[in-house]
């Protein structure tokens, strides 16, 4: 698929034709910006977790290397949220797509497959969902922490909204309601 | 301490300074002066920023995002409020996008400019250091002008920007951005057409354009690859969709990419002219009107405080792109908060720019990416299951003979 000729529409139908029944939720977000309203474009959808990984290497099909930005991530109270954020057609002015793409995880299991075989510079965000979250990244090249401290209870996860969260962990910050 | 073997060493340096928002702690192998082997470690001071950030409302924020960064202090809160923007559909009025631009390039400017210094520092090139010192004193002094702050600025608000540049302050920031002009062909000249710095900086800690690639490296450390890649063309915000500008990459000055430290000072020179040229081009062009959409604090917080969704907020910072995320569920504060710092990112191209390098290469290498991490704490060197303290000085002093001894 050449840059040129491709809309986000045309991204969003690409996965859902490969993906017929794993993406939900898509939505197209168009703003502008400056005098000369120029047009800037954030694709998200959801994808159902068994695709993800496919979905990820969906990524490579048009053509360019996708950039990934970052992994951001929240608990939901039954589930555990992952947004990957992904950029593709960098380097022509005007024409990137920010794509960002969620996956909903159960609290009990939360697991997802690593994407470093294919992105090695996921790496890093890898590791602090696991740490911060308490998801497990499977296959990942690297399982240690890498922001949380040693002296944090293994079975704390600080963005966690449950009895797993820092709450107990919090003295004289906000009252350590989390 | 990890294992030693008879034919290589370790060498750990770090965890370093406490106040930086990404410690980092690298562990060398190294065989003779040559590094064989690099691990790093990060998160030695973790603030939490993120998660305190939720329990603050949609103002408070702001200020704590400008304290996640004293050089990017202006990127951070603004990005932040770009998600936040995003995620309220609240639409920046048209001066506050071409005041926003004039305050992020002045950023880049000072930024840059102590990258050049510190970098300059690194190689043994001191009296470099106070020249640029002395530049970025002029445009800090431009920025308390403009703002009523040197470092954090206080001038982002979700929505638009706090102060608007006035009339009687354009002749002002004319005569600085013409001053600075005339210092900024000084340090080209300074910095790349001395020989002693393309001996020590041609062909040292090269990343590859694949790696870069693969590595998710962002800003100057990118472009200097060759990776076409800069938020503010390839996806403007602000007024940056207005203005006349290009990719930097070094091969515009050079004809030639090697991705190596010498094309990322040339990378960030090109870049400290280019944002000249963007603040003259917005002083230009700017057109009148609001500096910000909803002027009343209260009245913003009550519009925010029944928002129901998430956006994303990028900009182009000084060190390459810095990426917010937000989650809103029509509460007081952010529900879910994600920070991503271009250091974040920059980590791990770091590694195969260190491999087959010299111990004495380790400082300037690590300042080319222009890290979140200022200093060397001290190093440890174990050799024949013999250990001996080596500060950040010993390690300053080996990389100033090796310039010394290419200069002979």
């Amino acid at each position: 698929m050449t840059t040129h000729s491709v809309t986000p529409e045309d991204v969003l139908g690409s996965f859902q034709t490969k993906f017929p029944n794993g993406i939900t939720q898509p939505r197209i977000e168009r703003r502008t910006g400056g005098t000369l309203k120029t047009e800037f474009i954030h694709l998200w959808f959801h994808v159902e977790t068994r695709f993800f990984k496919d979905a990820v290497k969906h990524l490579f099909t048009f053509e360019q290397y996708p950039h990934f930005a970052v992994t951001s991530g929240y608990d939901l109270g039954d589930t555990i949220e992952l947004v990957y954020h992904f950029s593709l057609f960098h380097g022509e002015r005007g024409r990137e797509l920010s794509l960002n793409m969620t996956v909903s995880l159960p609290k009990e299991n939360p697991m997802v497959d690593t994407i470093t075989d294919l992105i090695p510079g996921a790496l890093i965000s890898e590791q602090e969902k696991q740490e911060m979250l308490g998801v497990k990244i499977r296959g990942i090249p690297k399982d240690a922490r890498v922001f949380v401290a040693d002296d944090i209870p293994k079975d704390v996860f600080p963005w966690r909204r449950d009895e797993t969260g820092p709450g107990k962990l919090v003295r004289n910050l906000h009252d350590g309601d989390v | 301490m990890t294992t030693t073997s008879r034919t290589t060493y370790q060498i750990p340096i770090g965890p370093i300074h406490p106040a930086l928002k990404e410690p980092v702690n690298f562990s060398f192998e190294i065989d003779g002066e040559k590094i064989i082997n690099v691990d790093v470690q990060l998160g030695h001071v973790h603030r939490s920023i993120e998660w305190a950030g939720t329990k603050r409302n949609f103002i408070q924020v702001l200020y704590l995002a400008e304290r996640i960064c004293g050089i990017c202090s202006y990127c951070h809160p603004m990005s932040l409020a770009l998600a936040v923007e995003r995620a309220a559909h609240i639409q920046v009025p048209d001066r506050a996008e071409y005041l926003r631009v004039v305050h992020a390039e002045l950023e880049r400017i000072a930024s840059h400019i102590l990258w050049a210094g510190v970098a300059a520092h690194e190689i043994g090139f001191d009296s470099v250091l106070f020249l640029t010192w002395q530049v970025r004193e002029a445009v800090l002094d431009l920025i308390e002008y403009l703002t009523g702050n040197r470092i954090t600025k206080g001038i982002t608000m979700i929505g638009g920007v706090r102060r608007d540049i006035t009339a009687e302050m354009v002749p002002r920031i004319h005569k600085t951005l013409q001053d600075l002009k005339k210092q900024v062909e000084k340090l080209h000249h300074v910095m790349l057409d001395d020989s002693t710095i393309q001996m020590r900086c041609r062909n040292c800690g090269v990343l590859t354009k694949e790696d870069a690639l693969k590595l998710c490296a962002v800003g100057p450390t990118a472009r200097a690859s060759g990776v076409r890649k800069d938020v503010r063309l390839d996806q403007p915000y602000f007024a940056f969709g207005d203005l006349d500008f290009e990719y930097t990459t070094p091969d515009v000055l050079t004809g030639e990419v090697n991705g190596d430290v010498y094309d990322r000072i040339i990378v960030r020179l090109l870049e400290v002219k280019q944002s000249i040229d963007l603040i003259e081009q917005c002083l230009d062009r700017m057109p009148v009107g609001d500096i910000v959409a909803e002027p009343k604090i209260p009245a913003l917080l009550a519009t925010l405080n029944k928002v129901t969704g998430e956006g994303i907020g990028r900009m182009e910072a000084p060190r390459g792109e810095v990426f917010h995320y937000v989650r809103l569920t029509g509460a007081e504060s952010l529900y879910s908060w994600k920070v991503r710092a271009p250091t974040y990112s920059n980590i791990l191209p770091w590694i195969p720019m260190l491999l087959g390098q010299q111990i004495a290469d380790i400082p300037i290498i690590a300042a080319s990416i222009d890290p979140c991490m200022s200093c060397t704490n001290r190093v440890t060197l174990v050799q024949n299951n013999q250990s001996t303290m080596v500060d950040g000085e010993q390690l300053h002093r080996l990389s100033i003979e090796k310039t010394r001894r290419l200069r002979l």
